[in-house]
């Protein structure tokens, strides 16, 4: 490495933009205090856009910077894409929301802007010390974000919970890392990778196990997502959103980097780890959810059951099995925000529902958004021709041709599991009697993103090519070399 | 027009659905004129497609073929032959019946029924319109939402369970199938139907692939004994959704035999014909005594259902030209007669608001119109010959008959029970004495309801006095896929024969035109 590529930041450009812009706008939220909150959400979610905006006018060729801590390429960018599209919906899904439950905090965007600014950072690095930044600078303004409805006692122990936890698992991550530290010696992932091809050592392999618990973790995949339904419970339910959608992305682009570029000749070894993992996912994300009556942590399950999904993808260890856990993850997105966005809805006497049950005979009271939450809860079940049902396809399909029929066939059979819990809200809905309608707590930016969802789920069958074509060139970075 | 004559028959429904949903202050009232009007349309265009098609052409037809999903190398891919252009038929055909009698029985929330079922008739269409596997996937499978929404929201008391039943037994199913239409498509390299019969597949590879489709079209069939979703569905739907699941949904089973198990794994298919046989003839005895204790008349004729799908099957896998033959007709004669029949049923469940049989009786005075046409599909139902259900039942067991005579001497005795178990329903509800003042007193056939079962009654008799009017049309396609079947299942015996070691080994060179 030159001592000129250390100063070849123009890559990380927006990750720098945001994290000045965060600064700045905290300065700006000290002076002004909680008041300002609405105005900083804004600029928050402008300071997205500007970010997503750099983002685009960078090339997005490999290139690696400071010394290959990060790299950008066209992988790092596309989810870079993918996380700041998710964070601006999640911050524009907050704004009423934290207004009604007068939580209105001008820490929240901010938070949410360090994170999404870890997010960021963890799908460029490149190296385990990076990784390690990324992901703690993610999780800690998470747990923040957890518990910041300080007066309530299911936020606290939501975010100490999330804390503890995350705590564990990060610590499982060092310990890995230091393992592989010590048998490959380096901690950046190329390096890793050719030092493990000369020879394979079993220190390594366990180093490896233990970065990919924690990274199990943050993806609350299957037997590490003991603490997702709690803490989606428990958080408010704006942050339950954030939650839900993006770190997953950014988590799994971090496990997708990690394994192809550090680990690659040792797929056999981690296939096997995510084949259970992804199959463990898909069964408890389908059978813990049917007997939930809160909605958020039925949602909590579902996630669950949606990275089991996203995880059979990547059990395939093919390009078109990473393409297709883009594609996934992209489909998945859109279909959480969109039901949040109803959920946030759910409200009468200024108090937020969380019930199933609160849904009852939706379709009299309010048909549009019946109709709404009916047609994501049919396209999170994979029925044609919805979205869904393209997500799950392209996974399966890329599961057979690596010749993963068992994982398959377990895969398709827990999909059937849990439409089951998904049609029970399309019943609750529409074949039960109304209850009270829900009043208030309506917010225009909520029923957009709501209905641009809605419409994506339609409409994708139309023109399902240019999604699944982005995924793919974005993943060739890891298989032109290889 | 003519060439895109199927896109427009299957997106016709959805501009229905746009009115409806657009249309500012529309009445439920004018929802029905709405649904009712695209309908028609719907099934004038497919007569219009009838008049234009090549009768003889053993080929697909008004073709039409556009890119879709090139990253996938998934195609839309359209055309019909004369398997499948009957059902396309029989959907348009039978979607504004369906309307027309849901009319004054659907009370509430009209607008969305209306909807639902537009819905539910583009699905139909594609479904026996697409010529590409993940196509015709997508239009099977989403004929599970409209139909779940039908049932659950306009169905009778226990309507929740069935439909619950419904949706998830039958997607149980489909995803099997999902799983082997990947695997074929891994292993063919092509999504295209027409395409996908030019397979080398190993014996091992068809079994498996077999046994995921049969999953999901023997839940759909209904085959005994993944047949006990449809009793509950058929009862617990409104009359609409039953005449369109008897009427419809259920040959899709068929169909999906025919386009896919058949012609695509020929090898396996021979190998399990002993297996279908036997649940086809268990199917046609079984049910049909089912039927024959049975209290409400809509679960009498949903066993009924059944059992004559029993013959399709039993058909289906004779792989003679009479047996397939004559389980097409079965299908489509079935598909006009349970329809009729559920139609009938929702006549007088419409005035007396109960299906319980006990509660009729002497129907033949006070309702004598009623009575006829009653009589001439329970007589259809029985196979009485110059009805259409002679036609198909005997066909088929002139195929069976060639192929395995036990078979078809089972299957035969069916036969009998289902003139039972009609017979004695008709003379319950029509003759004896009137027990019920309220059941006595109850007017003849309206005007509209006369004139949705006109048609079908005629329908009934003219297919049963002249079957060769459909018949021309289905047996040239049935020919071509029976020709490359028998090539391709006959290894399967000189295999038996030579002791079976090459197990997995044999190869297929047989092409399909």
């Amino acid at each position: 490495m030159s001592d000129f590529s250390f100063l070849q930041l123009t890559p990380l450009v927006p990750e720098i933009f945001l994290a000045l812009s965060g600064l700045a706008l905290l300065v700006l939220g000290v002076f002004n205090g909680d008041k300002s909150s609405k105005q900083i959400a804004w600029l928050v979610m402008i300071a997205f856009a500007v970010a997503g905006a750099l983002l685009l006018q960078n090339g997005w060729e490999r290139a690696d910077v400071l010394g290959g801590m990060f790299v950008m390429d066209q992988f790092a960018g596309i989810l870079k894409l993918m996380l700041l599209l998710g964070l601006i919906v999640s911050v524009a899904l907050s704004v009423k929301y934290l207004d009604d439950e007068k939580m209105a905090r001008f820490e929240y965007p901010l938070l949410i802007l360090f994170s999404g600014l870890g997010m960021m950072l963890m799908v460029s690095a490149h190296d385990l010390l990076s990784l390690y930044m990324g992901l703690e600078l993610m999780s800690l303004a998470s747990y923040v974000l957890a518990s910041i409805r300080r007066d309530d006692v299911r936020s606290s122990e939501a975010g100490l919970k999330y804390f503890i936890l995350g705590s564990i698992a990060s610590g499982m991550l060092l310990f890995g890392a230091s393992l592989i530290y010590g048998y490959t010696g380096s901690t950046n992932f190329t390096v890793i990778g050719d030092t493990l091809q000369e020879a394979n050592s079993v220190g390594a392999m366990i180093g490896m196990v233990f970065i990919l618990s924690a990274l199990a973790f943050k993806v609350s995949a299957v037997p590490f997502h003991m603490w997702t339904p709690d803490v989606y419970e428990g958080a408010p339910t704006s942050v339950t959103a954030f939650f839900a959608m993006v770190p997953k992305v950014a988590a799994l682009g971090l496990l997708i980097r990690l394994l192809f570029e550090a680990f690659p000749t040792v797929s056999a070894q981690w296939m096997q780890i995510i084949w259970i993992l992804s199959a463990l996912s898909m069964a408890v994300g389908g059978f813990a959810a049917l007997r939930q009556e809160n909605i958020k942590r039925l949602l909590a399950y579902s996630s669950i059951g949606n990275m089991g999904f996203a995880l059979v993808g990547l059990a395939a260890g093919s390009a078109e099995g990473i393409a297709s856990v883009i594609v996934y993850l992209a489909i998945y997105m859109v279909m959480t925000a969109g039901t949040f966005g109803i959920v946030m809805n759910m409200r009468r006497n200024g108090h937020a529902l969380e019930k199933i049950s609160d849904l009852s005979g939706l379709s009299r009271n309010a048909p549009l958004m019946a109709y709404a939450l009916a047609i994501l809860m049919f396209s999170m079940s994979g029925i044609p021709p919805l979205a869904g049902f393209f997500g799950k396809f392209m996974v399966f399909r890329a599961a057979v041709d690596s010749g993963l029929y068992g994982l398959a066939v377990f895969g398709v059979l827990t999909s059937v599991v849990s439409a089951y819990y998904y049609i029970r809200i399309i019943k609750i809905m529409f074949f039960d009697e109304p209850v009270e309608k829900f009043e208030g707590g309506v917010s225009c930016v909520r029923n957009v993103i709501v209905a641009a969802s809605v419409i994506f789920l339609l409409f994708f069958i139309f023109r399902p090519s240019p999604i699944v074509e982005i995924s793919r060139d974005a993943v060739s970075v890891f298989f032109h070399a290889g | 027009m003519l060439s895109h004559i199927l896109s427009l028959q299957i997106f016709l429904p959805l501009l229905g659905v746009l009115a409806i949903l657009v249309w500012p202050k529309l009445s439920d009232g004018g929802a029905k004129w709405i649904a009712l009007g695209v309908s028609t349309l719907v099934f004038i265009v497919s007569c219009l497609m009838m008049v234009n098609y090549q009768s003889g052409n053993a080929g697909f037809q008004f073709v039409e073929k556009a890119t879709w999903f090139p990253a996938l190398d998934l195609t839309y891919h359209l055309g019909v032959d004369g398997i499948s252009v009957y059902f396309v038929l029989l959907s348009t055909f039978l979607t504004p019946i369906c309307i027309i009698s849901a009319w004054h029985a659907i009370e509430k929330r009209a607008k969305e029924f209306m909807i639902a079922f537009l819905v539910l008739e583009m699905f139909m269409v594609g479904t026996f319109c697409a010529l590409d596997a993940v196509l015709f996937y997508v239009f099977f499978e989403g004929v599970l939402m409209p139909m779940f929404l039908i049932i659950g929201v306009w169905g009778g008391k226990n309507r929740i369970y069935a439909s619950f039943k419904f949706f998830l037994y039958t997607l149980l199913g489909s995803v099997l199938m999902l799983v082997a239409l990947l695997a074929l498509y891994f292993y063919t390299g092509t999504t295209d139907i027409t395409e996908m019969a030019n397979n080398d597949l190993t014996r091992n590879v068809q079994i498996w692939l077999w046994l995921a489709f049969f999953a999901s079209f023997a839940v759909k069939m209904p085959m005994w004994p993944v047949h006990t979703w449809l009793p509950d569905a058929h009862v617990e739907a409104p009359t609409a959704g039953s005449v369109i699941l008897a009427g419809v949904l259920l040959k899709m089973g068929g169909y999906g035999f025919l386009r896919f198990s058949l012609p695509i794994l020929p090898e396996a298919s021979a190998y399990f014909t002993d297996m279908v046989f036997v649940l086809s003839i268990i199917a046609i005895i079984y049910t049909a005594l089912v039927a024959l204790v049975q209290e409400d008349m809509k679960k009498l004729i949903a066993y009924s259902s059944v059992s004559h799908m029993g013959f399709v099957t039993l058909g289906i896998f004779t792989g003679t030209q009479q047996g397939v033959d004559g389980a097409m007709f079965q299908m489509l004669s079935h598909g006009i007669i349970s329809a009729a029949l559920f139609l009938c049923v929702g006549v007088v469940y419409d005035r007396l608001h109960t299906r319980e049989i006990s509660r009729y009786g002497g129907l033949v005075k006070n309702m004598p119109k009623y009575a006829t046409v009653f009589m001439v599909l329970m007589l259809g139902s029985v196979g009485l010959p110059g009805t259409s259900g002679f036609v198909g039942e005997f066909i088929t067991l002139l195929g069976t008959f060639q192929m395995n005579t036990i078979a078809a001497v089972f299957a035969t005795t069916g036969v009998v029970f289902g003139a039972a178990y009609m017979l004695v329903l008709y003379r319950k509800v029509i003759f004896g004495e009137q027990k019920n003042v309220d059941a006595a007193a109850m007017p003849d056939l309206t005007r509209t309801e006369f004139a949705i079962l006109a048609p079908l009654v005629l329908m009934v008799i003219l297919f049963g006095v002249a079957p060769n009017l459909i018949m021309k049309n289905i047996s040239p396609p049935v020919a071509a896929l029976l020709a490359n079947y028998q090539k391709e299942s006959s290894k399967v015996e000189t295999m038996a024969s030579a002791g079976g070691q090459t197990n997995g080994a044999v190869k297929s060179e047989a092409g399909h035109e």
